[in-house]
This record gives C-alpha cells, structure tokens and sequence, in this order.
C-alpha cells in the first residue's frame, strides 16, 4: 500500500477483524506498555528508573479514595513519560488481497449472493452518476458538484451492512448510502437541478441531499458539526430501547474540528450507540493527512477518549461490510461508541471548483485508481464466485448512463420552486417581518422581472 | 456563584428591594403592583419565590408532562452552580437529567441531535459568556436545520438556556449580555424573562415551541426578584410584548433584569410629571414590532436600553425600525441607555451600567428635543 498516510508511513494490513478496546480503567496503564519506551531513541524518563521499571504499585487507600482514573492506578517511583506514537501502527484490516482474492476465507462475515450483487451494482451506479453530474456541471447545467470516485466501497458496503432503522448523519461524500436505501437517479438529479421536486426546496448546493423517508440527516456544507448530533440521535435511540444505531461520517480533515473531539467524548461518557465512520481519504481540499495531524491516523484517537475503534481498508469492500456489520452489533447490544477508520483516497477532486492536479502528482492519483480501485478489487472477487463476468458489466454500465443522462434531461426541464419557498420553513410558522418581507420582494419582483430568474415562479402574496 | 449573589443589592433598584423577617431579599417588581398578571392570578393562587425556583418548577413540569424531554448540561445532576435543576436528577432519573462533559460545543451538537429525533432538549450553558464555543452549532446547525432540510427535519424541541448578565461582581466572563449576536439568526428564537412568574411561562412555552429557542436567564435576579408564582402548568405566548405599566409623554423599552431599572427611572419621572409608558419585549426575535409601534405612535417618543454594549446592540434594531414605523409621528430622536462599548469592567461596573440614572438622564431630552445627551454642557444648560 503506498504511503496513504502520509506522515507515518506505510502500514500493516491485517485479515483478522481486531477491535482496539477502549481503555479499560480497572487494568491500569502500566506493564503491556512498558517495552515502548526502551524503543525510543529519545530519553523521556528518569535514568535510575530503568532498573526499577516493576517497582509501581497500587496505593489502594488512595485509589479507593479518589476515582479520577476510573479505577486503579498502579503508582511507580520512575518518571516516565509515554510515547507520542505506539510502537507498531494500527494494522488495517482486509479480507481482499490485491487481485481480489480472499485472503482468509475465515475472517469476514457471510454475504448472501443477492447482496453481494446489488452491492457491486450499485457501486457501478454511484460511479455512473458521479461521471454523468461532474459533466453536467462541467457543461454549466448545473452549478457545483462533488464526486465519490474512489470511495464507493465506503459508501455501499457500510449501507449494506447497516439497517433501514439505522439513521445516517452524513458529511457530503457519502450518497451511495442514499441510493442503496432507494433514492433514485430521478431524486438525485431533481436535488442537483433544484427543481420544484428537491425536497430540500432548492435552497442548499448540489450533493446536500436529505431524506426524511430514508433516516438520512440533511447534508450541510460544515464539517464535523454533524458527529455531535449523531451521539444526540443514538442517545434517543438508546432510550427508546430500539434495534438501531446511529453512523455519523466525516472526513479525515473532520477529525481536527473541535465537533469530532466534543462527539467521541460524549458519546463515550453518555455510552450511545453510534458508530464513527472516518473515510480517511488522504486530502481535506488540497491539505495532506500530514499536514492534519502527527497521530498513527484518526483510529488511535478513539482509545483515548475510550472508544472501541478499528482501521480498516476502505478500498475493500468486504472488509468494510465485515466491520460495519461488526460496529453495528457491538454498538447496538454493548450500547457503546464505535469508531471506524476507512484508509481510502479521494480519486476525485475535493468538488468540482477543485482542480487536484495543482498540488498533488497525477501518478498518485491514477495508482490508486487503477492498482487500489475498489470496484475492480470487488468485481474481481465476483467473478472468481462466478457470479459476475463482462457481459453483464457491459449491460449494467450502459443502462445506468441511460438511466442517469435521463434523469438530468427529466430534471433540468421541471421548474424551481416558487419564491414563496424562501419564506417557509425558518421557523414552524411565517412570522410577521417574513410575511412583510415576502410582499414586499413580491412587488419588487411584479415591477422588474426582467432582473430576475423566469424559471422561478413568483406567487401573489395575500394581503394580512 | 450563586450563594453570594442575596448580598448584592441591585445599587439602582434599592427602592424595589425590600426585606422579610428572613431577611430573604425580596424583590418586588413595580411591574406587579402597578400592572398585575390578571390571567395568571385568576387561575391559581401562586407561592412566592425567586426566579431560580421558579425555572426549577418549570423544568419539574416540563419532565413531568413529557416523558421525551431532557435536561443536561455542566453541573446540571447535582443541581447547577445556580440550582436552577435541583432535584430533577433525584426525581426523573440520570439517564433524563444529566452531567454532560465540559464543552459547550458538543453540548448543543447533542442536544440538537436529540430534538432532531422528537425530543425535548433543555441545554444548559453555564454562563451566557461561555455560549460562544457553541455558537457554530447554534447558528450553522440548529438555525439551519429545518430549512436545509426543506422541512423534512427539525430540531425544534431545542431550548438552550443560559444565565446572562450583571451581577455585581462578574468581571469580564460572569456577566456579559449576547443576545444580539443570536438575533442576527433567522432560524432561532431568544427569550429573556424579567420576573419568576415571567421565567416559569415563557420557559414552558419555550421549552413546547417548536422552534429552537435561545432562553437568557438575569442571573441578577436568580435569588433577588421573588414574586407570587403560580403553581400550575401555564404558558406565556412567545413573540408577544407586554406594556407593564401604561403612560402617554414616552415609551421605554427593555428586557430582562433592565426592566427594574427602567421602572425605576419611571416612578422618579412620574414624580417630575412625565408619564412613561413601559414595555417588556420578552422575545427579541421574532419581536413583537407592532406593540412597540403602537405605543411609539401614541407617545411620540421612544428610549431603548439594555446592558450590552450599545454598537450593534438590540436596541439599534428596535431604533431602526421605530423610525421607520414611526417617522412622522416622532417628537424627538430614538434614545438608547445600554451598556458602554467596552469589555464588561469588574471594578467599574457601576460605571458601565445603563442604571436608572442614565435612563432619566436620556428620556428628558427627547421630551425637550435636545439632540446630544452626552454633552455636558448642555446637560447643565437645561438642568443648571
């Protein structure tokens, strides 16, 4: 694997399922994690200390007194200080080698063909539609748009792992989970298009979809401001007593806001069931992941504040079925916090006002689209099972282009929503300055419609 | 914090302030012996107490009647630094009525998550100063929510309460008035109370809109205002001014624990034969401009105070608008008594605060139409 995370280096891949517990008060800090510090070849502790690293012990007058710790805490006379980076990295779990074949038939969880196919379809459908919109936009129908290209493993495999009841607080790359959950092409296009049928009324950016239907949260262009609500809605979960988790997404530029902090704490303290779903992409816009941080990535930030985490190969999409379908079990029968880290790349630019080759190399781009591709890794694995060969790729890909070029035909034809839109919706009712405001736009607008959009259909407002 | 508070007198409202055999400070609004509350008083016969308990028994009733609400925030199992949640935790349980870690960012994020799915979530931010961290989450997020969505999603069950305001000894992050940054945000509602009766109704009422609510206690007032409450279940309308006490030569409009100030000012203008006319705005957005508008057209005058600095205050709003409303029936200019233009002074605080002083100072002049208030010398022209 090239160096995706790029301050440290090369990492491990695994192919046993391994969750890193969180940290267990009652245990203590001390002996398994001694042998870090003789690594190191800085001095951070006390020379006469070395011959006496055993010599802790529990003062337990004092531990029984004073929690703080939550448990036990063993005392020692050597001043020790602990590294800023464990000795090994977290290793990434994988079930696909590099062709696509299993690598331990043992360490992933079963998958009905029926699943397995429509996961591979609709990876093939979000790839369709992110290539039909991002030229959309480039022919100026459209304003804005930001592709999943590369991450569609993330975004189908956690879908399919997870349930209907399970609700999804988005950042903005994920709506492969939208369309495994049945948005349609049309829903997508009439967003992007904001027609009178976007159920979001037009008034947020392309790709800030929202389905109410769906248990899917209202994309905003913030980051990370969404994880805090993602505790707040398993909490209900948690005290309604439902069979159901919450998955809140962001982005690896995500875990350096104060909001993906405040959520990991709270969701520990408050033990809520929601899973932390980081797609570590390797860029926040064109910011390198060593430029965010010096940690061993986001996964090792999750024991500190007490959550059960595991890095994972999001490029694989058995792998992140597996560990989603893990999460989601622990997160919901342990009522607890789960953190996921997806290593992936972003193959596309951050959004369409984004051109990637200015700050990073061409060849690093198309490496991973061409050795690391998830849909090719997956595909790959589909055929050996022989439930998939080139005839249905090539029928598959040319129904969903048909498909998705009628949606946007269908949708830039339909017409925006009325002005009256604008006004609705900031609060349960019109208030009074609204409904002023509304009359007054209105006869502005009856006077010079020449200065104003003829697509938008302008309603007479009625007196009060 | 709150147990040094019953030693401080308001300075400027020691004629409001008298004592019992208990030597409890009681504080009578002039508000309720000039104008009382008939719909309240009609229904129950209250108790007296102090607006501390008077948002304690509304948190009780808002736990009681709906099993889908919760309360949370810093401190708030044991009760709060101020007590306003003493109680609840023993009474509803630690799994509705809870401690949350110290940050008031995640605290707002979750409770925005939490009304989002049905709920009722009362947030505590500790001081009105410590709101900031949050703001992102209040204006980007709970502002937002509904509209983004097209009305698919909400997080109206959404009340966010915080104490605000002078104390007497609060320095520069125990005392600060930031209502106005929150009034700049179509999407949220902020509610100031300025009596217990006052506090319990528009926190009922704020706590079941369904529309995310800013709620701004007078921590001033937490032990010293204490009236008759009644002990039932009620709701006072948001988004409804109130004219306190009625006059025809200016209108003074306030909020919070500035209304004992301007009542003040009014009683000693009585004295000199203005008459003032009183209105308590209670929710600065959407604010009630229709009262203010027919008063104003009635007095020809209007005066706006409130502690916060007075650049970019809510007073300019209401100023603005007034005149807009109001042009040609106006007598004099708008005046505004609020807060100096500076951090909140510790040692000056007496300085800095628009008290009644100030109030009586200013309204003279729109009545004689001088139009610099500040100038001394004109000052002593008119009084000598």
């Amino acid at each position: 694997m090239a160096s995706l995370l790029r301050n440290s280096g090369k990492i491990t891949t695994t192919a046993g399922l391994i969750a890193r517990p969180g940290f267990q008060g009652g245990r203590g800090f001390g002996l398994s994690s001694f042998s870090l510090f003789f690594s190191s070849p800085r001095r951070f502790q006390t020379t006469e200390s070395e011959s006496r690293v055993d010599s802790h012990c529990y003062d337990d007058e004092i531990s029984q007194k004073f929690s703080v710790l939550g448990g036990k805490v063993p005392y020692t006379s050597g001043m020790r200080f602990t590294s800023e980076l464990p000795e090994e990295k977290v290793p990434c779990y994988r079930v696909l080698d590099n062709n696509g074949q299993l690598i331990d038939s043992r360490n992933f969880a079963g998958i009905s063909k029926e699943i397995a196919m429509k996961m591979y379809t609709d990876m093939v459908k979000l790839n369709t539609m992110d290539t039909i919109f991002y030229e959309a936009q480039r022919q100026g129908r459209i304003s804005f748009y930001v592709t999943t290209t590369g991450e569609e493993a993330i975004n189908i495999a956690s879908a399919a792992a997870l349930k209907i009841d399970d609700f999804i607080v988005p950042q903005y790359r994920e709506p492969g989970i939208l369309l495994w959950r049945g948005f349609t092409p049309q829903d997508f296009a009439n967003q992007c298009f904001s027609n009178k049928f976007d159920d979001g009324k037009g008034r947020q950016m392309p790709v800030h979809y929202g389905s109410k239907k769906l248990n899917y949260f209202t994309v905003a262009s913030t980051i990370a401001s969404q994880l805090p609500h993602a505790v707040g809605a398993a909490y209900s979960l948690k005290m309604d007593g439902k069979d159901a988790c919450v998955v809140g997404y962001f982005g690896d530029g995500g875990s350096s806001e104060g909001d993906f902090h405040a959520a990991l704490n709270f969701a520990a303290v408050l033990e809520a069931p929601v899973i932390f779903l980081c797609r570590n992409n390797g860029w926040a816009i064109s910011t390198p992941a060593s430029d965010q941080f010096r940690s061993d990535g986001v996964v090792v930030k999750g024991q500190a504040y007490g959550v059960r985490s595991i890095r994972v190969d999001g490029n694989d999409a058995l792998a992140m079925y597996s560990a989603v379908r893990s999460a989601r079990e622990m997160a919901i029968t342990e009522q607890k916090p789960i953190l996921i880290e997806a290593v992936t790349y972003r193959v596309g630019h951050h959004t369409t006002s984004d051109d990637s080759t200015r700050y990073r190399p061409l060849e690093e781009i198309e490496w991973w689209q061409m050795a690391r591709n998830p849909l090719t890794l997956y595909r790959k694995w589909l055929e050996s099972n022989g439930w998939w060969n080139d005839e249905a790729e090539a029928e598959l890909r040319s129904n969903s282009r048909k498909e998705l070029l009628k949606a946007i035909q269908v949708a830039e034809k339909i017409e925006k929503p009325p002005v009256g839109d604008m006004f609705t919706d900031v609060y349960d009712a019109v208030p009074s300055n609204l409904f002023e405001q509304e009359k007054l736009l209105q006869q502005t607008v009856t006077r010079y419609p020449q200065d104003y959009p003829s697509d938008v259909p302008v309603r007479a407002v009625p007196s009060s | 914090m709150a147990s040094v508070l019953g030693r401080y007198g308001r300075k400027w409202s020691l004629g409001c302030v008298s004592y019992h055999k208990n030597h409890l400070p009681r504080f009578s609004t002039v508000t309720h012996s000039a104008v009382p509350s008939e719909p309240i008083q009609q229904q129950q016969a209250g108790r007296s107490m102090n607006l501390y308990s008077a948002i304690n028994q509304a948190l009780h009733i808002a736990l009681e009647s709906d099993s889908r609400s919760y309360v949370f925030g810093e401190d708030v199992g044991f009760g709060g630094v101020f007590r306003c949640t003493t109680g609840l935790a023993e009474r509803f349980g630690k799994h509705r009525v809870f401690n949350t870690p110290l940050c008031e960012q995640g605290i707002v994020g979750f409770a925005i998550g939490l009304a989002a799915m049905d709920n009722r979530a009362v947030a505590e931010i500790q001081f009105a100063d410590y709101i900031f961290p949050a703001f992102d989450q209040i204006v980007n997020e709970a502002a937002k929510f509904r509209y983004r969505s097209g009305g698919q999603f909400n997080c109206g069950g959404l009340t966010i309460r915080a104490p605000y305001g002078a104390v007497g000894h609060g320095g520069h992050y125990h005392s600060q008035s930031p209502e106005a940054f929150f009034c700049h945000v179509p999407g949220i509602k902020v509610v100031i109370p300025r009596s217990p009766s006052q506090a319990k109704g528009l926190l009922l009422s704020s706590i079941r809109d369904q529309n995310p609510v800013v709620f701004f206690e007078p921590k001033w007032l937490y032990r010293l205002s204490v009236e008759e409450v009644p002990e039932h279940d009620y709701m006072l309308p948001l988004s409804e001014a109130e004219v306190i006490r009625e006059g025809s030569d200016i209108t003074l409009v306030g909020w919070g624990a500035q209304l004992s100030i301007m009542e003040q000012a009014c009683i000693d203008a009585e004295k000199e034969g203005i008459s003032c006319e009183l209105i308590d705005l209670k929710t600065l957005i959407p604010w009630d401009k229709e009262t203010v508008e027919a008063s104003v057209s009635k007095t020809g005058r209007l005066l706006v105070s409130h502690e916060a600095p007075i650049t970019g205050g809510f007073g300019a709003e209401i100023s603005a608008s007034i005149v807009e409303r109001c042009f040609l029936r106006l007598e004099a200019p708008v005046s505004r008594v609020c807060g100096l233009d500076t951090p909140f002074p510790l040692v000056f605080e007496p300085f800095y605060m628009p008290n009644k002083n100030k109030v009586s100072r200013k309204y003279w002049f729109p009545k004689i139409c001088v139009t610099t208030w500040c100038s001394s010398a004109s000052w002593q022209l008119v009084f000598g």
